[in-house]
């Protein structure tokens, strides 16, 4: 629809109105059809409709790291916040990016919000932590089940996954796994002043064999098999202590030394293939700092059995992935398994982010209440109402019989609007809100003015002396341009505010720019079709005085006198 | 409506109209001022940012029993800082507190659960960052700029350039006359607000399109012919349009209405008032602008085209030399055709028969 045509021939689908009225038809069924099928009866509500909280998220990048802000970086924070937040047992909690640097975090009523604020706020915590013990993801209420402890005996530095492998170890090895790691931790090496904000070393010695036991319950309590369980094992774990954790997939948990590493001290990640056996690798990279550090529990770790000789790379209290260090590392470090590219990238991912220069910031948080939401919806619904009727006495009042035309129109735009906005609702996540709500309701108006256009336009025809039936073909070409062109201009407007802006306004633009092209459509494919068939009935090309169409109100001069143009001045002047 | 057909009629043959083109000066005069009060009253005064411009936190309750000004006393308590209450159609409050903080927000939240005995799980809370504000404004203003030099681009490319200058200034002029009315009345700005201005864009330039085009569609052949110079013809157009946009307005007020109403009325206050308000604003500065100012631009740039210039100038001596012949040049215009008979432009004033009355073209079409 650029550029409005100029030609005068006759319209387009003149001679055929059944076949673009059997089209859109054929279209209205088979949305509604498919709107039953998906079973989405009815659009999707945003927060502000159906109650729960909307939180606003804006990343700041580090100072000198401004190019941080792109698009990879927030795609991978959404995936943690999903992670994150759908851990808590919402499996409906939405997260997407809006615009270039903001995330929206959409949680439906009847979540902890917040709890999931305090999820998605802070920055994802993601800490390399030598491991102490392993066990089955299970609880261990039979302590003696096998002695050994001992993991897969592969020597490649193994990856998550290989864990679940491992026989369960037993109570006697827990306790003294346990003891041995907090002992090598209480050990005077200076690894705790390395970690990130480690002032509080563990307790040394007297309090050892207590929290040592208490450790060893919880390991033996902790059930890796539920998300929910998983998280809550992973709240409140201090990067200083010694703790236990589940791996991110429940099959696995671990005893878990002090943090020695952050995620901050990781340059760069990614997955890759090694050039020697072809197989997914993850290649890491550390900073100047990171790289000492790394070193440093890299060399000791390599002197370590196994499964001490593990280190887990917990990201939110979940060990993602513990692989087994052969050898001191240094700044580059590759981490070799059984991956698949799905796998090595997903690690190579959650190793950037903690990486990622990015923090995010709360911008706005709105909870509404379930009764606020059904108050609004039913606002918005009434508001519509009363502008619809308004709009429909207003026509009815002006134009009479083609009135009838009019709202038939608007009837099928209403019902593609709908449909459309159900069907899109699972497809590209369009969520009803109240800006959209208000952007439907303005768009009666726009609607309804491309029919004014057409039936002025018909009405001028008439007054030049015309019958009805060549009105209605030689008015079309003329507003049919006018429509196009000023819907052109609507939905340029339409388009720039969603492309442009976010939040409320996005909303808003979208439902604009969606019924102007409906409008379009419904203009094309329905007005215009039963216009023409109107006009074969006697009602309306008689000018029966209540079909808006009568010559004589109109004023219409004799159909001898010379035609009168006004507004297209040279156009078939003698025509009449 | 047979009166209001025939009055469309009679606008559409030119036998009644109005000289938007040629009283121009008028009307531009009062919108240069509307103009300058609205500068000036947004200098003065400013804008009465809304909670989410500025940072804050806006609690709405359900049905309480708590008075306005006690709910007030007890919110500025909490928070610290000057609250302000407004209650709701509903029966509930709406309760703003500017420039706290998210974290502190949640304590406000908890303390007014108490003060006001409403569990917190029913209290509906925005609460606003103020750099958040700060983007969404941003954002709307790129959106401007981009849309205006897309659609100066557009109007120039499917009209003329100067209708896409004429199209512009129109509507800088209905943004400016709303941004002005909200900074003297002291309505407040919220996101709703904004959204409401941006769609004006798409309205006030909706209505104009339909004018211009009329304009472009009788103006094609307009060399053709001597009998009307250009801004004659503008006047012609927008008289013949006029049904037309004022049914266009209507049709787009009453929704609107519809949603000031509920939204006002009914809720008392938040996005849908907001919306709608700077849309009613907006659309009546919409209408006007594209009949009273945008046409007339359009005229006045055209007629400084050269050959316009030597139009009206062919124009005018025709009609000395017709006032010459005896013929009182006051009549000629009267005709009621037009510039149909560009073609046959020799076409002798006055020479066809006329119905004997009902030309009352009382003004336009002579300056």
């Amino acid at each position: 629809m650029a550029a409005p045509k100029k030609s005068r021939g006759p319209a387009g689908g003149q001679g055929r109105p059944g076949r673009s009225l059997a089209l859109i038809l054929i279209a209205m069924v088979a949305l509604t059809g498919g709107m039953f099928l998906a079973d989405q009866p009815t659009p999707r509500l945003g927060i502000d409709l159906a109650g729960g909280t909307s939180i606003t998220l804006e990343a700041k990048s580090e100072p000198g790291q401004e190019s941080a802000i792109n698009k990879t970086n927030m795609d991978t924070a959404v995936q943690i916040m999903e992670r994150r937040v759908n851990g808590l047992g919402v499996s409906e909690a939405e997260v997407q990016t809006q615009g270039d640097r903001n995330i929206i975090v959409n949680i439906p009523k009847g979540t902890n919000s917040a709890q999931a604020r305090e999820q998605v706020g802070t920055t994802a915590k993601l800490y390399f932590r030598p491991v102490l013990t392993v066990a089955q993801g299970t609880p261990t209420p039979t302590p003696n089940a096998s002695s050994s402890g001992k993991p897969s005996p592969s020597a490649s530095t193994s990856d998550k996954g290989k864990a679940s492998a491992k026989p369960s170890a037993s109570a006697s090895t827990q306790g003294r796994a346990v003891t041995d790691g907090l002992k090598t931790d209480s050990s005077p090496t200076p690894k705790a002043s390395t970690t990130p904000k480690a002032d509080a070393t563990p307790s040394a010695s007297a309090a050892d064999q207590a929290a040592a036991a208490k450790l060893q319950k919880q390991f033996a309590e902790l059930d890796c098999s539920s998300k929910a369980s998983r998280s809550k094992a992973a709240l409140g774990a201090k990067p200083t202590d010694t703790v236990v954790a589940c791996s991110s997939e429940g099959d696995a948990k671990y005893v878990l030394g002090p943090a020695q590493v952050s995620g901050t001290d990781v340059d760069s990640a990614k997955a890759a293939i090694d050039q020697t056996n072809g197989q997914w690798i993850v290649q890491m990279e550390f900073t100047k700092g990171g790289a000492k550090k790394f070193q440093k529990i890299t060399s000791q770790l390599a002197q370590q059995q196994s499964p001490q000789n593990q280190f887990a790379i917990a990201l939110d209290g979940e060990v993602v992935s513990a692989p087994y260090v052969r050898t001191a590392l240094s700044a580059n470090a590759e981490i070799s398994g059984s991956f698949t590219q799905q796998s090595a990238d997903d690690l190579a991912n959650v190793l950037s982010y903690g990486a990622l220069p990015l923090s995010f910031k709360e911008q706005s948080v709105t909870t509404v209440t379930a009764a606020l939401g059904g108050e609004q919806l039913q606002a918005g619904l009434i508001a519509g109402a009363i502008g619809l009727a308004l709009v429909v006495i207003y026509l009815v009042a002006y134009y009479r019989g083609l009135a009838l035309i009019a709202l038939l129109s608007l009837a099928a735009s209403g019902i593609l609007t709908y449909t459309i906005m159900s069907l899109l609702g699972p497809a590209i996540g369009f969520a009803l809100n109240l800006p959209a709500v208000c952007g439907a309701i303005v768009a009666i108006g726009i609607t309804a003015d491309s029919f004014i256009v057409y039936f002025e336009r018909i009405r001028d025809e008439i007054r030049e002396g015309r019958t009805l039936r060549p009105a209605v073909e030689r008015a079309w070409p003329r507003a049919r341009r006018t429509i196009l062109v000023s819907d052109f201009v609507s939905f340029l407007a339409a388009a720039v505010l969603f492309v442009v802006t976010v939040g409320k306004v996005q909303g808003f633009a979208f439902t604009l720019g969606l019924t102007t092209l409906l409008d379009v459509v419904v203009v094309f494919l329905f007005t215009k079709p039963v216009m023409t068939l109107m006009a074969r009935t006697k009602f309306f090309s008689s000018g029966h005085p209540w079909s808006g169409l009568d010559p004589k109100r109109l004023g219409a001069k004799p159909p001898l006198r010379r035609s009168r143009r006004v507004n297209a001045p040279t156009d078939h002047p003698k025509e009449a | 409506m047979s009166r209001l057909g025939s009055l469309g009629a009679r606008l559409y043959r030119g036998e009644v109209g109005y000289d938007f083109i040629g009283k121009r000066k008028i009307w531009y005069g009062i919108s240069i001022l509307i103009t300058i009060t609205a500068i000036v009253g947004l200098a003065v005064s400013g804008l009465n940012m809304g909670i989410e411009f500025k940072g804050g936190a806006v609690f709405t309750t359900p049905k309480t029993s708590v008075s306005v000004s006690h709910a007030e006393d007890l919110a500025t308590e909490a928070s610290g800082h000057q609250a302000i209450v407004q209650k709701l159609g509903s029966g509930g409050l709406r309760i703003q507190i500017s420039e706290v903080d998210t974290a502190k927000s949640d304590q406000i939240k908890d303390q007014l659960s108490k003060d006001l005995n409403v569990p917190t799980e029913k209290i509906a809370a925005d609460l606003v960052g103020p750099s958040w504000g700060e983007q969404i404004a941003n954002k709307a203003w790129t959106g401007l700029g981009i849309f205006m030099v897309l659609v100066v681009i557009y109007l120039a490319i499917a009209f003329e350039w100067r209708m896409a200058i004429a199209a512009l200034v129109a509507l800088i002029h209905d943004i400016t006359i709303t941004v002005g009315i909200y900074a003297l009345v002291g309505f407040e700005v919220t996101p709703g607000t904004v959204i409401g201005l941006l769609t004006i864009l798409g309205y006030s330039l909706y209505d104009t399109v339909v004018v211009f085009d009329s304009l472009r569609e009788s103006t094609g052949d307009i060399t053709k012919q001597t009998r009307w110079t250009y801004s004659e013809i503008a006047n012609r157009s927008i008289n013949g349009t006029l049904v037309r946009s004022i049914n266009t307005t209507v049709v787009a007020l009453l929704p609107v209405a519809g949603l000031l109403f509920i939204g006002g009325g009914v809720l008392g206050a938040g996005m849908l008032n907001d919306i709608s308000l700077s849309l009613f604003v907006g659309l009546a500065a919409g209408a006007y602008s594209s009949i009273f100012i945008a046409t007339p631009l359009v005229a006045d740039l055209k007629e400084r085209d050269p050959q316009m210039k030597a139009l009206k100038k062919r124009v005018l001596a025709k009609r000395a030399a017709a006032a010459a012949k005896g013929e009182s040049a006051e009549d000629e215009p009267s005709d009621d055709d037009f510039p149909e008979d560009a073609a046959p432009a020799a076409a002798v004033v006055g020479q066809r028969q006329q119905p004997p009355r009902g030309h009352g073209r009382t003004s336009g079409k002579r300056r």
